[in-house]
C-alpha cells in the first residue's frame, strides 16, 4: 500500500446531477463533479492546468434557480445545487455554439468536434459559405511551429500559457477588437521576431490544432499523419538536471511530437524548447 | 571519416595505432576489449556518463569494482557538480539539494546565485515564477545581467570570482544586524565562533571594493534573506565551476546555517546541474569514494554489505578521481580506460593535453551514441543506445526525484544498451551476470542501498517519481531534507552541521594592463564560438558584431567573431568554447587577414 500525502482535508459537498445524488470535495467545479459522475461534458477552452476563462460556452449546464445557463468549467459546486447536464436548453445552447464555431472556423483537427456536431445535431452549413472567417492560410514562418488562425476559436489558452500562468514570456496576446479580435504576437509579425522562446507550451494547450508542431503539420499535408499508428511513451528529458517528463509520440520509429503529462509535479505539462524539440540528434540514424 | 552528428550503428575497431577505425562484429569488438582489459588489470580506469540511466551507472561501477577490482571510476561532469556535492556533503552528510521544486512556490525569499535558470533551467524557473507571483522576493547574484535578473527585486552584479567575499559580507551583516538564528546555530551547528571571526573583516564597504556591488545592495539581500520566514538559496555552475568551487558552495551554505534556512518546508538549498543524471552518478556510486546509496567506501560495514552481495572484495581505499586518472595516464600507471558516454577530449579544460594523454593509453574503449572526438582516439568503439528514448531505467533530477525513463524508439543498426554491453564484457572476463531487464538491476540496487529501498518501479510510475531518500515501501519522506536539525531532542538532531571556514582566494589569472579583460565561459543554444563583449567594450575597442578578433591569454590565442551582449558589464567577456584562461586581451585584426 502506498500512502499519498493528501493535504488539508476538504469537506464533501452534496448536491444532485441529473437528479442523482453526488458528493465532491469543497472547491471542485461542476465540470469536475460531472466528469466524476461519468457525464460527458464537451469542453474547448477549459485547460486542466489553467484558470478557467469560460470563453467558449460549450460546457454549459443548467442549474436550478439560475436565470442563465452556467459554464461548468468555472462554476464551483455548492451544497444543495440541482444541476442538469442534458436538458433541451443545454443541448440547444451547445448546438448553437458548435454551429457558430464550426461555420466560422475550421474544426477539422479539433478532437471530438465531429462527434459533438453529430450528437447535438448541429448544422454549421445553414449559415452559408459566407460565415467562414475571411480565409487566411497557415503561417509557416519557422521550423518548429505552424500557426493556422483559421482554426482558432479565441479560447485564450495560449495567451494564458505564454503569459503569467506558466511561461511568462508574454509573446502571445489578443489584438484587434470585436469581430476583428484575434490571437497574435507583437505587431502581428512573424514568430521569429517576437518574444517567443519556442517552448511549445501554447501548442500543448491549444484545443483545435490552430497551433501545431511543424512535424505534425507537414505530415498531415503529406497525408502520412496517423494517430492510430502512434505510440506515446513517457520518459525523462536528458538536456538538464530539472528532470522533465516527456511523452514521446512515435510513428514508424520516428519521434513526431513531444508533450508532457499535465499532472506531472515537475512540468505541469510545460517544457522548454530543448525538451520539446531537441530530439533530432537521437534520430540521425543514416 | 563518418559524420560526427550521425549515430553509431556498428562496433568499430582499430588494428594498430596508425590504422583507421574499421567496422567489426560485436563478437570481435567485445573479445578484443575483454582481452585488452584483462591485460590492463591494476592500471584501469572507468569514466561513467551523467546522461546514462541509474541502472547503467550502477552496472558501470559494479564492473569497475567487481570485474576490474578498482575504485577508479568517475564522471567527466565532476568539475561542474562535484563542488556542490562535496560542499553539501561536508555540511549535512549527504551531497544533494535539500529542497523540492514545489517549495519554490511557497517561500518568501529566493536567492539565485550564479544561475541563469530562466534560460538554462526554464521549467524549474516556472516554479520560481510561481513563488514570485505569490509574493516571494527574488535576488539575482550574477556578473551578467541575465534574463533571470530581469525578474529579481535587485541584481548584485559581482565581479567574477568574488563570491566568497560577497557571502562573507552578507554573513557579517546578518550577525551584526542581530538577524542570525541563534537558537538554530546553538542547537544544530558547530564552528559558529570561528565563522564569526572569519567574516568579521568583511565589512560592507570592503565587500563593495572587492565585489564591485554597492554596499546598500549587499545589505538589502542580507536583510531580506535573514528576515524571510522561509528562504531558498539556489546556485548553478556560476558558483561551482571555479577552481575553488567547493569553497564557494560552503560559503553559501554558511548563510543557510546562520539563518536556519534549511531543513524546513520552503527553506532550503537547491543546486541546479547541467547534466540530467549527475546525481545518479553519485548516488549510484560511480565516484571513487562512494558506494551506491551514498555509502562511504572507507566504512567496513558498508563494504561488507556489497562484498557479500557481489561476492567480491572491494579495495578499502578511495580510487582515483578524474583529474588523478588523467595524471596517472601521464606517468604511465593508468594504461587502459573504459569510457561510457563521455567526451573528455572535448570536455576537459585543457583538451590538447587530454587528447595527448588519451592517445598515449595502451587501450581505450569508448561506448557512445556518436563518434565523438574521444571515440576517434579509441581502439574499440561500441555503439550504445540513447538513454532517454531508447532505454528503460531511471534517472535522478535536481530535487532528488528518481523517475522512470522508457524506451520509445528502436535504436539504430546494431546499437546495444549500456547494461547489455557491460554484462557481455563482464561475462568474457569471468563474471556471468544475468539481468532480465533494467528493473532487475534496479531491484539489486534497492537491496543494497537502504535509501532506495522504497522505490519500486510500480511506485515510481504511480507517484510520478519519488524523491531520494525513500527507505520504506509504504510511506513517503517529507519533500525537504535534514528536518532532524530542528528536533528539540539532541539525540534525534544527529550530527551538527559545521560552518565552512573558507577564505577568499582571488582568481589565479589576474587582469592587468596587458590582459585587461576578464573572460568567463557560458553556453549558448548554438555551438558557434563567439567572443561576447559588453556594448561599452565593443565601443572602446572599435569592433562591430561579426568582426573577427584575436583573443589572447597568457596561455594561448584564438580568433573569434564578436557578438555584443548587453548583459555583460564592461571588462567582462564571455566565450562559448572552452579556452583555458580567464584573463585575456583582444586585438583587432588587420582587415582581410583570415581567408578560409
Amino acid at each position: 500500500m502506498t500512502v499519498t500525502p493528501l493535504g488539508i482535508p476538504r469537506r464533501l459537498l452534496e448536491f444532485t446531477i441529473d437528479d442523482e445524488k453526488t458528493r465532491v470535495p469543497e472547491g471542485s467545479t461542476l465540470l469536475d463533479a460531472c466528469r466524476a459522475a461519468g457525464k460527458d461534458i464537451p469542453t474547448l477552452c477549459h485547460g486542466d492546468t489553467l484558470t478557467p476563462k469560460s470563453t467558449c460556452r460549450i460546457c454549459v449546464v443548467e442549474v436550478e434557480g439560475s436565470r442563465t445557463l452556467v459554464p461548468a468549467c468555472s462554476r464551483k459546486a455548492e451544497p444543495g445545487m440541482a444541476v442538469r447536464t442534458d436538458t433541451a436548453r443545454v443541448r440547444h445552447s451547445r448546438r448553437i455554439v458548435l454551429e457558430l464555431l464550426a461555420s466560422s472556423t475550421d474544426l477539422s483537427t479539433t478532437p471530438k468536434a465531429a462527434e459533438w456536431i453529430k450528437k447535438y445535431e448541429a448544422k454549421p452549413d445553414r449559415f452559408g459559405p459566407d460565415a467562414a472567417r475571411p480565409g487566411e492560410g497557415p503561417r509557416v514562418d519557422n521550423d518548429l511551429y505552424v500557426r493556422d488562425y483559421g482554426k482558432c476559436v479565441l479560447c485564450y489558452k495560449c495567451v494564458d500559457a505564454c503569459g503569467e500562468q506558466w511561461q511568462n514570456s508574454f509573446a502571445i496576446s489578443v489584438c484587434g477588437r470585436g469581430f476583428d479580435a484575434r490571437i497574435a504576437v507583437e505587431h502581428d509579425g512573424p514568430l521569429a521576431e517576437s518574444a517567443c522562446v519556442y517552448c511549445g507550451n501554447c501548442i500543448e494547450v491549444c484545443p483545435t490544432g490552430a497551433l501545431s508542431f511543424r512535424s505534425e503539420f507537414d505530415m498531415r499535408a503529406a497525408g502520412t499523419w496517423d494517430e492510430s499508428a502512434q505510440t506515446a511513451t513517457a520518459t525523462v528529458c536528458a538536456h538538464c538536471e530539472v528532470g522533465c517528463t516527456l511523452t514521446l509520440h512515435v510513428q514508424d520509429n520516428e519521434i513526431v511530437k513531444v508533450t508532457s503529462p499535465h499532472d506531472n509535479p515537475v512540468t505541469h505539462g510545460n517544457l522548454c524548447n530543448k525538451g520539446r524539440f531537441g530530439h533530432q540528434h537521437v534520430q540521425n540514424r543514416d | 571519416m563518418r559524420n560526427r552528428h550521425s549515430r553509431l550503428t556498428h562496433p568499430l575497431v582499430r588494428d594498430s595505432r596508425n590504422e583507421p577505425l574499421r567496422q567489426a562484429s560485436w563478437e570481435e569488438a567485445l573479445d578484443r576489449t575483454a582481452r585488452r582489459l584483462q591485460a590492463a588489470r591494476g592500471a584501469f580506469g572507468m569514466f561513467s556518463c551523467a546522461h546514462a540511466t541509474n541502472e547503467a551507472t550502477y552496472m558501470a561501477q559494479k564492473f569497475a569494482r567487481v570485474v576490474m577490482s578498482t575504485n577508479n571510476i568517475d564522471s567527466c561532469d565532476r568539475p561542474c557538480h562535484a563542488p556542490g556535492f562535496a560542499g553539501l556533503s561536508a555540511a549535512f552528510g549527504s551531497g544533494v539539494g535539500t529542497s523540492s521544486y514545489e517549495e519554490m512556490e511557497h517561500t518568501d525569499a529566493i536567492v539565485m546565485w550564479g544561475s541563469n535558470a530562466r534560460s538554462t533551467h526554464p521549467v524549474f524557473f516556472q516554479h520560481v515564477l510561481k513563488g514570485i507571483h505569490h509574493g516571494a522576493r527574488m535576488y539575482a547574484v550574477d556578473p551578467r545581467r541575465t534574463s533571470t535578473a530581469e525578474w529579481a527585486e535587485s541584481r548584485l552584479g559581482l565581479d567574477v570570482g568574488t563570491d566568497i567575499p560577497m557571502a562573507h559580507a552578507i554573513g557579517r551583516e546578518i550577525i551584526h544586524a542581530g538577524l542570525a538564528n541563534e537558537t538554530f546555530i546553538e542547537r544544530a551547528t558547530s564552528g559558529f565562533e570561528e565563522y564569526k571571526a572569519l567574516v568579521e573583516p568583511w565589512t560592507l564597504s570592503l565587500a563593495e571594493r572587492v565585489t564591485g556591488v554597492p554596499a546598500a545592495g549587499i545589505r538589502e539581500l542580507a536583510h531580506a534573506y535573514a528576515r524571510a520566514e522561509r528562504a531558498q538559496l539556489c546556485w548553478s555552475l556560476g558558483v561551482t565551476e571555479h577552481h575553488h568551487g567547493t569553497d564557494n558552495v560552503r560559503a553559501l551554505i554558511d548563510l543557510a546555517l546562520l539563518t536556519g534556512h534549511v531543513g524546513r518546508y520552503g527553506s532550503g538549498l537547491q543546486p541546479l546541474g547541467g547534466r540530467n543524471n549527475a546525481q545518479g552518478c553519485v548516488t549510484m556510486g560511480a565516484v571513487p569514494h562512494r558506494l551506491p546509496g551514498f555509502q562511504d567506501i572507507l566504512d567496513p560495514d558498508a563494504r561488507l554489505t556489497f562484498e557479500s552481495a557481489w561476492d567480491t572484495v572491494i579495495p578499502p581505499h578511495h580510487g582515483l578521481n578524474l583529474t588523478e586518472m588523467f595524471e596517472a595516464m601521464e606517468d604511465g600507471t593508468l594504461k587502459a580506460v573504459y569510457c561510457i558516454g563521455e567526451n573528455p577530449a572535448r570536455s576537459e579544460a585543457d583538451s590538447t593535453q587530454a587528447m595527448r594523454r588519451l592517445h598515449a593509453l595502451d587501450f581505450l574503449v569508448v561506448q557512445d551514441i556518436f563518434l565523438t572526438r574521444t571515440a576517434e582516439l579509441a581502439d574499440v568503439v561500441l555503439p550504445a543506445t540513447a538513454a532517454r528514448a531508447e532505454t528503460d531505467g531511471t534517472t535522478t533530477n535536481s530535487e532528488r526525484r528518481v523517475q522512470r525513463v522508457r524506451r520509445a524508439v528502436a535504436p539504430p543498426g546494431e546499437a546495444r544498451g549500456d547494461i547489455d554491453i557491460i554484462c557481455a564484457l563482464a561475462a568474457r572476463l569471468g563474471h556471468e551476470w544475468k539481468y532480465a531487464d533494467a528493473e532487475a538491476v534496479w531491484n539489486e540496487l534497492r537491496s543494497v542501498s537502504p535509501d532506495h529501498h522504497g522505490m519500486t518501479y510500480a511506485r515510481l510510475a504511480e507517484q510520478h517519481g519519488i524523491r531520494w531518500p525513500c527507505p520504506d515501501t509504504d510511506r513517503l519522506e517529507p519533500t525537504w531534507l535534514h528536518g532532524r536539525l530542528w528536533e528539540t531532542e539532541p539525540a534525534r538532531r544527529g550530527r551538527r552541521a559545521p560552518f565552512g571556514l573558507v577564505q577568499h582566494t582571488p582568481p589565479v589569472d589576474r587582469t592587468d594592463k596587458a590582459f585587461p579583460i576578464r573572460l568567463t565561459t557560458g553556453r549558448r543554444p548554438d555551438s558557434c564560438a563567439y567572443i561576447e563583449l559588453s556594448p561599452e567594450d565593443a565601443e572602446r575597442y572599435g569592433v562591430v558584431p561579426g568582426e573577427e578578433v584575436q583573443v589572447t591569454s597568457r596561455s594561448g590565442s584564438v580568433v573569434a567573431p564578436v557578438r555584443i551582449d548587453a548583459g555583460l558589464r564592461p571588462g567582462l567577456a564571455r566565450m562559448t568554447a572552452r579556452f583555458g584562461a580567464s584573463a585575456v586581451r583582444m586585438e583587432k585584426l588587420p582587415v582581410v587577414t583570415y581567408v578560409g
